[in-house]
């Protein structure tokens, strides 16, 4: 067991499944002998050699495509898009060529790849480097979306994404990159499609993602502490699959669910959670789904902006508070 | 050249590097794919088949040429007009047909329809129909035979259009530096849709003038000539299995219909489809089989046959059921179905 950041986490969950089986491969931009502009995978040129961690040009059509086509003949590509942001310039290969391939052909091709993109705010980089793009990937079909908050996470969903055979969207959060904690040692495996109850709660579940666990959980301590209530804190870690009955079972016990997305309000994956929960455990309610989120608004560059508009540990206290108080919204 | 009858009636040809029965082989094939195209189009006009679809009437011998210069394992990446290159591999006409009828006989039972065809059992790995796509997944392909040590090559084709979509370009770079063993097929029927490519492109050929910006060689040959196509790929299958990396070839031809079942293609100018068709692909290869000593009888048995395979394909597809409702919702992911939560 040792103490580990987000950043190195990256690279060994990558290593691991390298030193694993020598048909996975990564590609990216600056990702080899520079160890990626994040310095999330330094080292693995140096451990893996130059023909499996291979850097590429300014091209992310060609790397996802290459990605896409080594992974339908046998590979299993790990591809970097630097900045989440950037998934917009190859959309086509995660809107209609991945998530299709499978079932265009009838079952004929398959994609097993992972896309890790450097996801999320905080860095005050501007409105075009960052974004929280997790639900531009979750509403696709054939896409598999994971967005960890841990370092421990990272590896073992790493490790997960890899093996599975589907293509796998694995969102890192620039902010989270610093940060540290425990590791386990030895190989870890996570399962796909699992979220994970962090801070058992009475009064009311809190749903977040990436950045938005440690605000959530900070959030709850306060809660608890000065205004006296108990709130479940749960990762959702996997938007697909969505595991939808740690999510319904835990409303069930609370009775009351907030959700806390970094993303901007309209269709963040928070709605998704909401219209199931409405669907499926109304009765369960003793109150309306609270969604706590970015405004629909692009992200400005200035850090006082920035802090504003992405949802803080204090904010999510006033909200949860005010609402569990009894005030209407 | 010189050519005499041998012992079994067939002809043996001397100097010339094509055997009688490759020679035969490419007419076949392109007599098949244009008796086949014919039919879809038939097929639409009495609405049996739906969506859109588009041919290659009068690109065949790219097709066929590319297809017998490649070896069994070698990998197919098609476009949305990409029936001729299905065919070509030896994919049967029923299989194709059944997919452009959207039948539960079709190559992938009606969940692709004629804009991706795929038969992997035959390396076709599919049919793409977002232009440009294709050229980095196939870069891809190639990428994996280099690092494993696969000796096959992945052979890319294309029309005219795609030269000015950035990808085009992603993959021709990315192609050169890391030396894969891809080959390129533009089909410059110079038209990209309704518009002449020439006005909206700022070089004449557009694959090959670029090629050359990526330090690949500037190959353009005549598309509707089988014996050249043939000769072409194999220079270039070759260079790819030697760790020679990457060619460009820009294969000049006509459609001789619309860009698709919707287009009656009424912007061309008057007389250029009749010049085109002086240089019809199976016209030239017809004359060319009867320069060679082929008999007549053979042709002829060759066409027939063509004609035969088509129909019985057709009654074959119209008697197939269409695709079941089940399958509505199989492979969306790995494990064969659709679900997203539990």
């Amino acid at each position: 067991m040792a103490e580990l950041t987000y950043r190195d986490a990256v690279a060994r969950g990558i290593a691991q499944e390298m030193e694993r089986d020598s048909n996975v491969v990564f590609l990216g931009e600056d990702v080899a002998r520079a160890g990626g502009v994040f310095k999330a995978t330094v080292g693995l040129v140096d451990r893996f050699g130059p023909l499996r961690v291979r850097d590429t040009p300014i091209s992310e059509q060609a790397i996802l495509g290459a990605a896409m086509g080594a992974a339908m003949t046998g590979l299993r590509p790990i591809a970097e898009i630097m900045f989440a942001d950037f998934a917009a310039v190859c959309f086509d290969y995660i809107a209609n060529e991945f998530p299709k391939l499978r079932y265009m052909t009838n079952g004929q091709l398959g994609c097993p790849l992972v896309v890790r993109t450097g996801n999320g705010g905080g860095a005050r980089f501007g409105a075009q480097h960052s974004q929280s793009i997790e639900n531009w990937t979750m509403m696709i079909p054939g896409l598999k979306v994971v967005a960890p908050s841990s370092p421990v996470d990272v590896v073992g969903l790493m490790a997960a994404a890899v093996r599975d055979d589907n293509p796998v969207i694995f969102h890192e959060h620039k902010s989270l990159y610093a940060t540290k904690s425990e590791v386990p040692d030895g190989e870890i495996v996570d399962t796909l499609g699992t979220a994970k109850i962090l801070r058992p709660g009475r009064d009311a579940t809190i749903l977040a993602l990436a950045l938005m666990v440690p605000r959530a959980l900070a959030a709850a301590e306060t809660l608890a502490s000065e205004h006296g209530i108990d709130c479940e804190v749960i990762d959702v870690r996997s938007l697909v699959p969505l595991d939808t009955q740690t999510i319904l079972n835990s409303v069930a016990r609370t009775g009351r669910l907030f959700t806390v997305e970094e993303n901007p309000r309209l269709c963040g994956w928070g709605a998704e959670i909401a219209s199931i929960v409405a669907d499926e455990a109304f009765w369960d309610l003793d109150g309306p789904i609270v969604r706590i989120t970015t405004p629909h608004i692009p992200l400005p560059a200035a850090d006082h902006l920035e802090d504003l508009a992405l949802p803080s540990a204090p904010r999510i206290v006033e909200r949860i508070a005010r609402v569990m108080n009894g005030a209407r919204r | 050249m010189t050519s005499k009858k041998d012992r079994d009636g067939e002809t043996a040809l001397k100097n010339d590097d094509i055997s009688p029965d490759i020679r035969q082989e490419l007419f076949r094939l392109q007599v098949e794919i244009r008796d086949c195209e014919k039919r879809a189009n038939d097929l639409f006009f009495q609405n049996m088949i739906k969506g859109t679809s588009h041919l290659s009437l009068g690109q065949e011998a790219i097709a066929a040429g590319m297809a017998m210069a490649m070896q069994p394992g070698d990998k197919s990446f098609c476009t949305y007009r990409g029936h001729a290159h299905t065919l070509a591999r030896g994919v049967p006409m029923e299989k194709v047909l059944g997919e452009l009828m959207l039948r539960d006989n079709g190559l992938m039972r009606g969940k692709g329809g004629s804009m991706h065809l795929t038969s992997v059992e035959h390396g076709v790995m599919g049919s793409y129909a977002i232009i440009g796509a294709h050229l980095p997944i196939a870069c891809g392909a190639a990428w994996r035979a280099q690092y494993l040590g696969q000796d096959d090559v992945s052979v890319c084709f294309f029309g005219d259009g795609t030269t000015n979509i950035g990808a085009f370009h992603e993959a021709l770079n990315f192609a050169a530096i890391w030396k894969l063993p891809v080959v390129f097929v533009c089909e410059n029927n110079l038209y990209m849709e309704y518009t002449l490519t020439s006005e909206i492109t700022a070089v004449e050929h557009p694959a090959a003038d670029r090629a050359s910006a990526y330090g690949l060689e500037r190959i353009v040959i005549d598309g509707n000539d089988a014996d050249v196509v043939y000769r072409t790929a194999q220079a270039a299958f070759a260079k790819a299995r030697s760790g020679g990396g990457p060619s460009m070839i820009e294969c000049m031809t006509y459609r001789h219909s619309g860009h698709s079942r919707a287009d009656p293609a009424k912007y061309r100018p008057p007389g250029e489809l009749e010049r085109w068709l002086e240089k019809d692909p199976i016209k030239i290869y017809r004359t060319r089989l009867a320069e060679f000593g082929v008999p007549e009888a053979r042709i002829r048995a060759i066409e027939e046959e063509s004609k035969r395979k088509v129909d019985e394909a057709t009654e074959v597809c119209k008697a197939s059921p269409p695709a079941p409702a089940e399958l509505l919702t199989t492979d969306v992911y790995a494990d064969g179905g659709w679900a997203w939560r539990n």
